[in-house]
């Protein structure tokens, strides 16, 4: 397999590996312990739209899926903060809707479209040096954020009331974990492509979450879980030629499954007794 | 001393035009142990979250030790009912107790000085200092009921919300909870739900009445009488689950 890092798109691809990873584990523990998957779903799915309307207007597709994917993320934080539990319908509306507005922009953009399975299942093995440099700081942003704020993260994502009474500004924490899980999509979509995001976003968190007692562990871990699953699945999509975003994915999904199987093995065991 | 520890005055609450309160107008003073008692469903916990600033009326006003009810959150402990939320989080005993050192003016600083010492106090208070580094989701219901009452008192409050803390404890250490609450009460202002009877007779001063509307009874007024119509409440819920007066007669209000 060490052949395959001559090729510089393969270092590129395993350095984004690494990048996509380390803020999946980050954003990814705090999406999971929030509870807020199925925002960070109608993101991803939503930041399609922002695609779609940079092709149109000649931007970069990447741009346009940050602003829209902030956008997005600011409205969704909005509808969902007082009531969690009843902004589903609004937040799968979003979804749709900003995918459905992606498509008519492609097809509104005269001449030749850009590859649109890329967007919807990745290009990691397209990723460029200039892609990398916007990363990195990302990622650092990223963990800054979660570094001065890791207390007051901890206590919103545990027990908001508390919070709340304690006098932690609830509302900026969920409206800046919404901001930055719109920027870590972005990143992610780059990789695996928006409809695979979700997975690279959760699996990694949720098997961490049962091996760990913090929630910096579990950050670490999944982020470390996440480099586990993009480096396989790079190889093995080296090897035999498969889509890359979909092999990494598939990977995680795997590994999901067997932890699944594990814990239900392991309860059972723990009745049996 | 003089200013209340909470004021409230024809403060309003529905909740999507179901009215939950009506018409609760009422000051406690510092100092001061109430315990709300009233059926289920009368709007005490309601109740409590108004004080707290969790939820905001809909007419009405709500005084805490003088100010807006989110304007001295450094200065309140609060213990909620339930405790069962979030149980594969992984955070420790010791973590969960540290948050109650947390305020606005703390962000950005970690923990340090006087956070480990009080925290220690208060874990050790409720007999849970052996458990710190145990993950808060493999304890029993009623250990980590303890572990929220230190978190509250680990705020160091001036004054203590305590909603239902005795639901899930074993009896023993109820017992032992009201006493660590009468030690505290010379210090600081305590208000509790209860369903537990013996509490209100020994350790509370004074007793409000919640059923959509708050009849409050000051510690002057508590007779021995008013202590027993207090008792048939919890009593008579449990054993026919019919709504009813808590006590029989309102009238000199």
């Amino acid at each position: 397999m060490w052949d395959a890092l001559q090729f510089e798109f393969m270092r590129n691809a395993l350095l984004a590996g690494v990048f996509v990873s380390i803020s999946c584990g980050i954003i990814g523990s705090l999406i999971v312990v929030n509870r807020i998957v199925f925002i960070s779903g109608g993101i991803a799915h939503s930041a399609f739209g922002g695609i779609g309307l940079a092709i149109f207007l000649g931007l970069t597709p990447s741009l346009g899926a940050a602003v829209f994917a902030v956008g997005v993320a600011m409205i969704m934080g909005a509808v969902s903060f007082k009531s969690k539990h009843r902004a589903d319908t609004v937040i799968g509306v979003l979804w749709a809707v900003g995918m459905a507005l992606g498509i008519l922009f492609i097809d509104l953009t005269p001449g030749y479209h850009a590859d649109l399975m890329s967007y919807l299942f990745g290009s990691i093995l397209t990723v460029t040096k200039a892609d990398i440099w916007l990363m990195a700081p990302l990622d650092t942003v990223i963990l800054l954020a979660v570094f001065i704020f890791y207390k007051e993260f901890i206590a919103m994502s545990y027990d908001e009331e508390f919070a709340y009474i304690v006098g932690i500004p609830v509302k900026f924490l969920y409206f800046l974990l919404l901001g930055m899980t719109a920027l870590s999509i972005v990143m992610i979509i780059k990789a695996v492509g928006l409809i695979l995001t979700i997975a690279l976003l959760t699996i990694p968190p949720y098997i961490a979450e049962r091996y760990t007692r913090s929630l910096a562990q579990m950050m670490a871990l999944s982020s470390l879980l996440g480099i586990c699953f993009t480096f396989l699945g790079l190889w093995l999509s080296y090897k035999y030629n498969f889509t890359s975003g979909a092999t990494i994915i598939l990977v995680a999904g795997i590994a999901f499954f067997l932890f699944q199987a594990v814990k239900n093995i392991r309860n059972s065991a723990v009745i049996g007794e | 001393m003089n200013i209340p520890a909470i004021e409230m005055k024809d403060v309003y609450f529905s909740y999507e035009k179901t009215p939950i309160l009506e018409n609760i107008t009422f000051a406690l003073k510092q100092g001061d142990f109430l315990g709300i008692i009233g059926p289920n469903g009368s709007g005490k916990t309601t109740l409590l979250k108004l004080m707290l600033g969790l939820i905001k009326p809909d007419r009405g006003m709500i005084k805490i030790l003088g100010k807006p009810p989110h304007h001295v959150k450094h200065r309140i402990g609060y213990v909620p009912q339930n405790t069962d939320f979030n149980v594969t989080f992984p955070i420790s005993v010791l973590d969960v107790a540290l948050m109650g050192r947390l305020s606005r003016s703390r962000i950005g600083k970690w923990y340090s000085g006087e956070d480990f010492p009080s925290t220690e106090d208060a874990l050790r208070k409720v007999g849970m200092w052996k458990h710190r580094r145990v993950s808060i989701g493999s304890l029993s219901g009623g250990q980590r009921q303890r572990v929220f009452i230190a978190r509250a008192l680990a705020t160091d409050p001036d004054l203590l919300f305590l909603d239902e803390p005795t639901a899930s404890v074993d009896l023993e250490f109820g017992t032992n909870l009201f006493d660590l609450l009468h030690q505290l009460n010379e210090t600081v202002t305590i208000v509790t739900i209860t369903h537990d009877v013996g509490v209100i007779s020994r350790h509370v001063k004074s007793v409000a009445c919640v059923n959509k509307s708050l009849t409050f009874h000051s510690d002057k007024q508590i007779s021995a009488e008013m202590i027993d119509d207090a008792y048939q409440c919890p009593v008579d819920l449990i054993a026919h689950g019919l709504p009813h007066r808590v006590l029989p007669i309102h009238e000199d209000k």
